[in-house]
């Protein structure tokens, strides 16, 4: 014990978020996830620099062709560059995921303080809204609003910020429950803290590590949705590469063209598989069993 | 006890009736019904009405509500936007092969996924767990798409072994489908695999950990017996919930998977309804799957109650 | 002497520390034990002494190995001996008697068939033979009823009665030696004698050797012949209990046994300065040097081996002679005594509480109707300067009382006034900041009532900040001169609470509730998660607080001998009634309320002249009598039928001591 005090005493002082932040990176899977997810981002910041050829140029000798010197990942079948389309393809995703992601921790998460602190009748008519609406399946309300509103940014960021906020509010108001449980929230209530000053000192800080879990998992399950509704034909339209209507697309070329499938198959996994590793790695830094939390 | 069951029924009773309000209300708030659907968007005047008035859409929607509802509790759900089919008969035959779909996937799946993560967590950090455990990770986080994709490409594009979809109709016998579900099986099932194996490890790791163990361990007890009797029925008692949960995902949330293997379930009629903007059928279909949902979770929660003996044995304690 | 049934020797077990290092956990400890001998090992946390006692089952938790050494059983080494014969040894010839038996009990498996899985692996008995002979050994325990206790889940049961579940499971396998890791610790006085006389019992009748592991000189004292006490995974002293506990010959032993409280000393118990030694980080020489007044620079050399010290005692000390003239107990500094009759700082008047209201869905099913009240009828005035101790078992409501008095429980009834005369609102939230400031609570478990996200100087910050307005560099040099009067130094200010020890969380704790410069400082078991050393220095420190700013404390405990040393009015709770009230020497006397008389005479002290008399049955009750008096269950002097249906008169004996019960004062 005094031997991890005394490690955790020579690490460079890099305040509370910092040290969580190492000791993922010390994780071997923390590592890779969080090099995955970087790579990610910072790809899809880069890439109009990075792209030869313009995504929606299409070149009649080069339909289904495979990967050559100048397309490193060969062509689909209207001969377009697939490394450019790939590359093109995690941008959409990325911004509307990382928009609305914060948006529903934010709501879900204010929300499930405020249950979790209220309790009560008013707790009890919330929860059964809430098991009711996670009774639903996920994607019907997505798909329903998609088809009557459109797919456009606007639609699609506050959907998918309302219905993945709603597991948040479940999750957020247990750990709440389990925090105000606790002796030093009755020693400031004792003292006469005010409510709010009671939830931002010493609530919030001791919900933010369920929280930043949260939010990495429901950036995943987000990412998930929106690549689904896009294969599905609910997602971006056409002329947009998105990867999961690249895969759709591609699927009917699989036997002669494998690599178009493949290509959009591997960026999707890897950022996604690359949050997880990431999630599992910081729930395990902080002590939360992320196993446990199953499937909601 | 029993006050504890009842009150679960009706936690469960209530959960429904809300599902239902929302549904409900959800269709009712968007742009256009039934009437303009099928009659083209921009239906106007006299045809509009007499539609309206044909199929009740010009009554309060409090009265629509609770015809709907009343329908719905006798397994009738009214008729589809087209006009021509009832909803029940079209459903029907989807529900069933659904249902068959989940059967196949949990007869194999929770046994095996309760056997590797008694596994792994047994053997925790050693390979065996590394392995399952790195597996569970991909199997749960690659989309259902890709997963699905990938293996047709392998086993019916390259190996040729099985069909890429399913070309039986929807009311075919059940044995019919056997050779075409089997991926369509496999993907559902890796998915579910990952998820209770995760979990099931993390609850054996935390009872052989625990007191009762190292216990058992000092009163001479053999170790196959001690995980057997002593930390199995204590570690698997939470597994049910999250069987649960997976129970309910199988039915509802495999759109995706139905769509790729062409299987004529749920998902699948969910897809067709919506782009067909068939709203009395996406209601029908939304308040299926959320009452079985409900359901499932509702089985779960009892058979916790029951095999759990704090809970058995105690009054209830206010959470 | 005969041949020792356990042998260990020279054995040392450690893990490997994060840079590779073995770090030692046991260090060349030695121990034999005869048939029917019984011997104490005695230490504070992490002195390895559950270690030791897991170490002679042949078992080790996960991450320790064997250094060096052997641990014999009947003659043959446990560590070479194959997993099988350990299992048949283990809850066979060996019996262990865990210590938390209510989570040493598997949860899911009734009663009886854990029982009958012991009888199955390490008896010979015919399958249908079973179910006697676990009602023998249950009623052998004396559990009442056992043919109803096999039916039950452990759940069910109450924590004597695990305890004692757990004893009838050992002896199911006629052992002929147990092992008892700390086996009534958790449990209430009066229980925990039940229990010890028990244990003595059996082990009597059965000729079985014992080995005792507490950190609780009063229960080894009760039970032992021979004590070893342990330090820094050393045993320091070894000897005879009389000898061990009167004049030890160890400067650790003697400063354990001075920082114990004692029922029959007013003085205040000596305080052991610092902290004992990670595992691995002690020096070259003797572990206890750092914190030893004898120590000198042979002594910080090297580590002493263990030496005769006489008296048939031995002593891992090169100065074992000189720490016969160091304190052992009764030299603790005068506690600030103050007059009851001043004016007064808090007033309860006929205070009564009970929980919450059942919610809409218990209505609708019925029951969970409102009860008799948790806590009724308290009237206590306190002085300003003066403390109050709470005693009671576990139920009793002391905590209860506390939280209502802070504000944190609306009671049902009566009021709660301070010093100015003027009712207080009843809960925090309507209260005013100046009558906020008044009143501070000091929390049971610091680890719970400090927020773990938090530096030092952040958690000294809130009151800082919400009473005086304090920021920037005032508020820094406020909280470290506060810090200061805690005794810790101004580089504890970016600790978390996690990277402190137990002692200085809680020292935080107080320095906390100090820095609102209140008049009254609510303590609620405050030192019960501590060692005793440790429980010592917050004594001192709180009866300097008492000297400096004369607080007035309500002082909450189970412990009476703890109460006894600071307190200077006592109150005696049971079931949320007040029993007896009045200055400390007289509830401590003679002349005391039944239920008093019961938990006074349950307290092991650290004697081994000292034996407890059991007086009442070590019955739990769930919730009070509706009428009558609170005590009348358990009552060995029950008058009769007075006593359940008249609510007992307070029978005053002067100078402010008061007794509710139906006797009249010259019998009680």
């Amino acid at each position: 014990m005094s031997d991890a005090a005394a490690q955790k005493q020579k690490r460079p002082a890099l305040g509370q978020f910092g040290t969580v932040l190492w000791d993922v990176a010390s994780r071997p899977s923390g590592a890779i996830g969080l090099a995955l997810v970087l790579g990610h981002i910072i790809l899809a910041l880069i890439s109009p620099w990075l792209v030869s050829y313009d995504f929606r140029s299409m070149d009649s000798s080069l339909i289904l062709e495979g990967p050559s010197a100048e397309h490193w990942l060969g062509s689909d079948h209207l001969g377009r560059d697939i490394l450019s389309r790939v590359l093109q393809g995690g941008r959409v995703a990325l911004l509307v995921t990382g928009i609305a992601t914060p948006i529903a921790l934010l709501w879900g998460g204010v929300t499930g303080v405020l249950l979790g602190l209220i309790g009560g009748r008013a707790d009890e008519v919330a929860m059964r809204i809430v098991d009711a609406f996670l009774s639903i399946p996920g994607v019907l309300p997505l798909l329903v609003l998609v088809t009557i509103f459109g797919t456009g940014n606007e639609v699609m960021i506050p959907t998918l910020a309302f219905f993945y906020g709603i597991p948040v509010i479940r999750v957020i108001r247990a750990a709440t429950h389990d925090v105000v449980a606790r002796d030093f929230v009755l020693a400031a209530r004792a003292r006469g803290h005010s409510r709010l000053s009671i939830v931002w000192r010493e609530l919030l800080p001791n919900v933010r590590d369920a929280m930043m879990v949260e939010g990495a998992m429901r950036w995943s399950w987000m990412l998930l949705a929106f690549s689904s509704l896009s294969f599905l034909g609910f997602g971006v339209s056409p002329p947009t590469p998105d990867w999961g209507l690249m895969i759709s697309d591609a699927r009917a070329y699989m036997p002669l063209a494998p690599w178009g499938v493949l290509a959009p198959v591997i960026a999707l996994s890897s950022l996604i598989i690359g949050i997880n590793l990431t999630a599992d790695a910081l729930a395990k830094a902080m002590g939360i069993d992320r196993a446990r939390k199953a499937v909601v | 006890m029993l006050r504890m069951l009842l009150r679960r029924l009706l936690l469960g009773v209530v959960t429904v009736w809300i599902v239902s309000v929302i549904i409900f209300a959800g269709v009712e708030a968007l742009p256009g019904d039934a009437c303009t659907a099928f009659l083209e968007r921009d239906a106007k005047g006299k045809l509009l009405e007499n539609c309206r008035h044909d199929l009740g859409l010009d009554k309060p929607a409090v009265t629509r509500y609770l015809d709907w509802a009343a329908g719905a509790v006798r397994g009738d759900f009214g008729i589809s936007a087209d006009g021509q089919q009832s909803i029940a008969s079209m459903v029907g035959d989807r529900v069933k092969n659904s249902f068959l779909l989940a059967a196949g996937a949990l007869a194999v799946g929770v046994p095996l996924a309760i056997l590797l993560g008694v596994i792994t967590g047994l053997w925790r950090d050693r390979w065996i767990d590394i392995l399952f455990s790195t597996g569970a990770i991909f199997a749960m986080t690659i989309p259902e798409f890709v997963s699905a994709t990938v293996l047709i490409l392998i086993f019916a594009i390259w190996l040729g072994w099985v069909p890429a979809i399913v070309l039986t109709p929807a009311d075919a016998p059940a044995l019919d489908f056997f050779p075409e579900f089997i991926l369509a099986s496999v993907v559902l099932t890796m998915v579910m695999i990952a998820h209770i194996m995760r979990m099931v490890r993390s609850s054996v790791i935390e009872a052989m950990a625990s007191d009762y163990v190292q216990m058992a361990m000092l009163k001479g007890v053999p170790y196959w017996r001690i995980v057997f009797r002593h930390a199995l029925p204590n570690a698997l008692l939470p597994a049910i919930n999250v069987v649960a949960l997976t129970v309910a995902w199988l039915l509802g949330g495999v759109v995706v998977v139905e769509v790729v293997f062409n299987y004529p379930g749920l998902g699948r009629t969910m897809i067709d309804a919506i782009s067909d903007r068939d709203l009395p059928v996406v209601q029908a279909l939304a308040m299926i799957v959320a009452a079985t949902y409900v359901g499932v979770n509702l089985i779960a929660d009892m058979l916790t109650i029951l095999l759990n003996p704090r809970l058995r044995t105690q009054r209830m304690r206010r959470k | 002497m005969a041949r020792p049934i356990i042998d260990i020797r020279n054995l040392s077990v450690g893990f490997t520390g994060r840079a590779g290092r073995t770090l030692p956990v046991l260090r060349n400890v030695d121990l034999r034990v005869c048939r029917g001998e019984s011997i104490g090992i005695v230490g504070e946390s992490g002195s390895g002494k559950s270690t030791l006692a897991l170490a002679s089952m042949g078992f080790l938790k996960q991450g320790l190995r064997v250094i060096e050494g052997s641990v014999c059983f009947n003659g043959e080494d446990m560590f070479a001996r194959k997993l099988n014969q350990l299992e048949a040894i283990r809850g066979g010839q060996l019996g262990l008697i865990p210590q938390n038996s209510g989570q040493s009990l598997t949860p899911t498996m009734r009663i009886g068939a854990q029982m009958a899985e012991a009888l199955e692996l390490h008896c010979t008995l015919e399958k249908d033979a079973y179910r006697d002979r676990t009602i023998k050994l249950l009623s052998q325990v004396r559990l009442p009823d056992p043919e109803a206790i096999i039916t039950r889940f452990p759940h069910e049961l109450s924590g004597g009665q695990q305890q004692r579940v757990a004893i009838a499971m050992a002896l199911a396998g006629e052992p002929d030696a147990l092992l008892l890791d700390e086996p009534t610790t958790g449990l209430d006085v009066t229980t925990q004698a039940h229990i010890l006389e028990l244990l003595q019992d059996l082990a009597r009748d059965r000729n079985m050797a014992m080995i005792y592991v507490s950190h609780d000189l009063g229960v080894i004292a009760r039970a032992c012949e021979r004590v070893m006490v342990m330090y820094a995974g050393e045993a320091v002293l070894q000897g005879p209990t009389a000898e061990v506990l009167k004049d030890p010959a160890h400067p650790y032993a003697r400063a354990l046994l001075a920082s114990i409280p004692r029922l029959c000393d007013p003085h205040l118990p000596v305080a052991l300065d610092g902290r004992p030694p990670p595992p691995g980080g002690s020096g070259p020489g003797c572990a206890f040097a750092p914190r030893c007044a004898l120590a000198d620079d042979q002594c910080r050399a090297a580590r002493p081996e263990l030496l005769d010290a006489g008296g048939g005692s031995q002593a891992r000390c090169l100065r074992h002679a000189q720490s016969h003239e160091l304190t052992a107990g009764g030299a603790g500094s005068d506690p600030l005594h103050h007059r009851p009759d001043g004016a007064p700082a808090l007033v309860l008047d006929d205070l009564s509480i009970s929980y919450a209201a059942p919610g809409l869905l218990d209505r609708l099913f019925g029951g969970g109707g409102m009860g008799v009240p948790t806590v009724d009828d308290i009237t206590i005035t306190i002085a300003s300067g003066e403390t109050l101790g709470l005693v009671g078992e576990s139920g009793s409501g002391k905590s209860t009382i506390l939280k209502a008095v802070a504000g944190l429980l609306p009671p049902s009834g009566g009021t709660i006034g301070v010093g100015d005369g003027n009712a207080l609102p009843e809960m925090v939230e309507q209260r005013r900041p100046q009558q906020l400031r008044r009143i501070q609570m000091i929390f049971q478990n610091p680890d719970d009532s400090l927020n773990p996200r938090h530096t030092v100087a952040e958690i000294l910050a809130q009151p800082l900040r919400l009473y005086d307005g304090l920021s920037g560099k005032a508020l820094t040099d406020r909280s470290v001169e506060i810090l200061e009067t805690v005794r810790l130094g101004a580089h504890y200010m970016d600790r978390l609470p996690g990277q402190l020890s137990g002692g200085e969380k809680q020292r935080v704790a107080i320095a906390r509730a100090f820095a609102a410069e209140p008049e009254i400082v609510l303590c609620d078991e405050i030192t019960s998660a501590l060692d005793v050393s440790v429980q010592a220095a917050m004594l001192e420190l709180l009866n300097e607080f008492k000297k400096m700013k004369d607080t007035t404390y309500v002082f909450v405990s189970h412990d009476l001998a703890v109460v006894r040393a600071l307190s200077d009015r006592v109150a005696v709770l049971y079931q949320g009634r007040l029993c007896e009230i009045g200055p400390t020497e007289k509830v401590y006397g003679q002349q005391s309320h039944p239920y008093t008389s019961v938990l006074l005479n349950a307290v092991l002290e650290p004697d081994p002249d000292a034996a407890p008399n059991l007086m009442a049955e070590d019955v739990v009750e769930l919730s009070p009598p509706a009428r009558g008096c609170p005590f009348q269950r358990r009552c060995t002097r029950k008058q009769g039928s007075i006593c359940e249906n008249e609510t007992p008169p307070w029978r005053e004996t002067g100078g402010g001591h008061a007794i509710r019960c139906h006797i009249p004062l010259e019998e009680l």
